[in-house]
């Protein structure tokens, strides 16, 4: 079984809000530059998602690709020392500022480059502009089935797959013929460490690097764009919290009970 | 499509009722279709949609198309594709928005690639564009640490709205209203994802959604005993429901469908009162829309105090035991 899974390179989601600075005169924020970028948490699920496949059997072959340029090498490299086999970079400022109409376009067409395929993972969406469309958008321009917000994924007979998909109150179900796309959330659970014998392996690994041209796209990034930013703000907030304190946190605990009976709360 | 007129509203049945987020939609969309001049229709795709459209009509559609087949009880996109790409192509919308749900999150990016126009995920407010007529889209970006206003020229505007973002309209029994079978023969050999079963994760007592407090606990519980003990037992007390935020669900320290946040469930009880939590963006995109937020956590940097009405810095093993005594004192 071929599997290709999509990873992103994002401004990194855990750290404080506070270091979220907006860049107007592009329509992004961004972060200093001593905070490193890292791979989409849910992207790494997919990588997750597809190892614990060739866990079961070593002769599958996982194939990574990640858009942007100015990719920082060790970052997009994560996945090659979780597992994964080969790295394919689609890097070139031309590729900067697209929205997810653009990325699903360079994506699905590096993906037919590629050829071989049975499954495409991508996480259910990046931590930027946690859109979630560029997995749907990409099997609908490969016209192929596809299954959103995955929390588990086996392979059963006939090359066919078994999904949970996450709803509301439970999940469902799915059965989907390959090849096939799916979209990985956070339910599946915590992505495997990059091992030292991973990394050490990575750090040999060069990554194949596409240009547009080279995937026969003549529109990308910007130019390629569907959805137009009329603005991007930073929302003011508040911050107007009552600490309550006392002589001990007990104490401080009882006179927060007071305190929202006193404004009517409870 | 310069001749596409009106909204179109993907609605929600469950087992024959209309479900919250479909009167949510037909309040945005009134709106948008007051600012237009033009008409509210709203499309019902289930396997038995019965009185659910006349409730759509009492929130204020003025059209509501039913597409009912034993095929689509349970969403797929492989056949509600079908239902959608007729439904653009013969009702000729100018705008169609869904829910920012398991049905809207996955339907709205497939029609929008296979028509070839933009959807705009996620919104918190829709508003038309005096001048061009097009939609303005806002929405949270960046794990809620900005905001941003899309639009887009291809025709129909295709945007999903977030749980609990748009207001309903106050119902009207009197409305006038029409319904209008919509047919549609599902094709089943173009069925390659089949649902082979639903599985429901019930949770005992008041659901998260519909509970007025709700008392959350994060990656500061340390495990899971406090979610049946100390959190339970205030929840109890309040009437309300017990939530988290991520780590606990990743953890497995409780089940995944109490997550509050941007991955988890979108809530906007009276009261929130979080826990060991420290706030991140993606925790509070869930819970932001509360009327009060309470927080309690030993970390008086933690980002929840930057949220909260009210908080106590401290330690939740001491703190809570003690709020929650005088809670129980008070409102009994």
């Amino acid at each position: 079984m071929n599997m290709i899974v999509c990873c992103k390179q994002v401004l990194d989601p855990e750290a404080a809000p506070s270091t979220f600075k907006l860049d107007a005169a592009n329509n992004r924020m961004v972060q200093p530059p001593e905070i490193k970028p890292v791979v989409n948490p849910y992207d790494e699920q997919a990588v997750e998602a597809a190892l614990r496949i060739k866990d079961k059997d070593k002769t599958q072959k996982v194939t990574v690709i990640s858009l942007g340029n100015n990719l920082v090498r060790d970052v997009v490299k994560k996945p090659l020392s979780m597992g994964a086999d080969e790295l394919i970079l689609l890097e070139d400022p031309a590729f900067e500022g697209g929205d997810s109409f653009a990325v699903a376009t360079a994506l699905a067409a590096a993906i037919k480059k590629v050829g071989q395929f049975d499954i495409i993972f991508c996480g259910r969406q990046e931590s930027e502009w946690d859109d979630g469309q560029v997995g749907s958008g990409i099997a609908e321009i490969l016209g192929i089935p596809s299954v959103t917000v995955a929390k588990k994924v086996e392979v059963i007979d006939g090359g066919k797959l078994r999904v949970e998909r996450v709803i509301a109150d439970g999940y469902q179900v799915v059965e989907v013929s390959t090849p096939c796309l799916i979209t990985v959330s956070n339910e599946i659970g915590e992505a495997r460490y990059a091992t030292l014998k991973g990394i050490m392996a990575a750090s040999k690994k060069q990554p194949i690097v596409w240009k547009p041209a080279d995937i026969g796209v003549d529109k990308a990034g910007a130019a390629a764009r569907k959805s137009k930013i009329v603005k991007l703000f930073q929302p003011v907030k508040e911050g107007k919290c009552d600490i309550v304190s006392a002589d001990s946190p007990a104490e401080a605990g009882a006179l927060l009970a007071a305190k929202l009976r006193e404004n009517k709360v409870i | 499509m310069a001749d596409n007129k009106g909204i179109l509203v993907v609605g929600e049945v469950m087992e024959g009722k209309l479900l919250p987020i479909t009167a949510e939609l037909l309040g945005a969309g009134k709106k948008l279709a007051g600012e237009l001049g033009e008409t509210l229709s709203c499309i019902l795709i289930s396997d038995k949609v019965g009185d659910a459209a006349k409730a759509a009509i009492v929130a204020g559609a003025d059209k509501v198309y039913v597409t009912e087949d034993p095929q689509l009880k349970d969403y797929s996109n492989d056949t509600y594709m079908q239902v959608m790409e007729k439904a653009v192509k013969d009702l000729s919308p100018r705008i169609v928005i869904m829910g920012q749900t398991p049905v809207g999150r996955d339907l709205a990016p497939r029609l929008a690639f296979r028509l070839g126009v933009s959807a705009t995920m996620d919104c918190l407010e829709l508003a038309i564009d005096p001048a061009s007529k097009l939609m303005n889209c806002t929405r949270p970006v960046y794990g809620g640490n900005a905001r941003a206003v899309f639009t887009s020229e291809g025709i129909p505007q295709i945007a999903t709205v977030r749980t609990k973002a748009a207001t309903p309209n106050a119902p009207d029994p009197g409305k006038a209203g029409e319904v209008i079978p919509f047919t549609v023969a599902i094709d089943a050999g173009k069925v390659k994802a089949k649902v082979l079963q639903t599985v429901k994760e019930e949770v005992a007592g008041i659901k998260l959604e519909d509970a007025s407090a709700v008392v959350s606990g994060g990656r500061g519980m340390g495990g899971p005993e406090p979610f049946t003990k100390e959190l339970a037992e205030l929840a109890k007390i309040l009437k309300g429901a017990v939530g988290a935020s991520r780590p606990p669900c990743d953890n497995k320290w409780v089940a995944d469908s109490i997550q509050v946040g941007l991955t988890g469930k979108i809530i906007a009880p009276e009261l929130y009162i979080a826990v060991g939590i420290s706030g991140s963006s993606q925790h509070m995109s869930g819970c932001s829309g509360s009327k009060c937020i309470v927080a309690i956590n030993k970390d008086p940097e933690a980002n929840i105090f930057k949220e909260a009405r009210f908080g106590v810095v401290g330690d939740w093993k001491v703190v809570l035991p003690a709020f929650t005594t005088k809670v129980k004192e008070l409102v009994q």
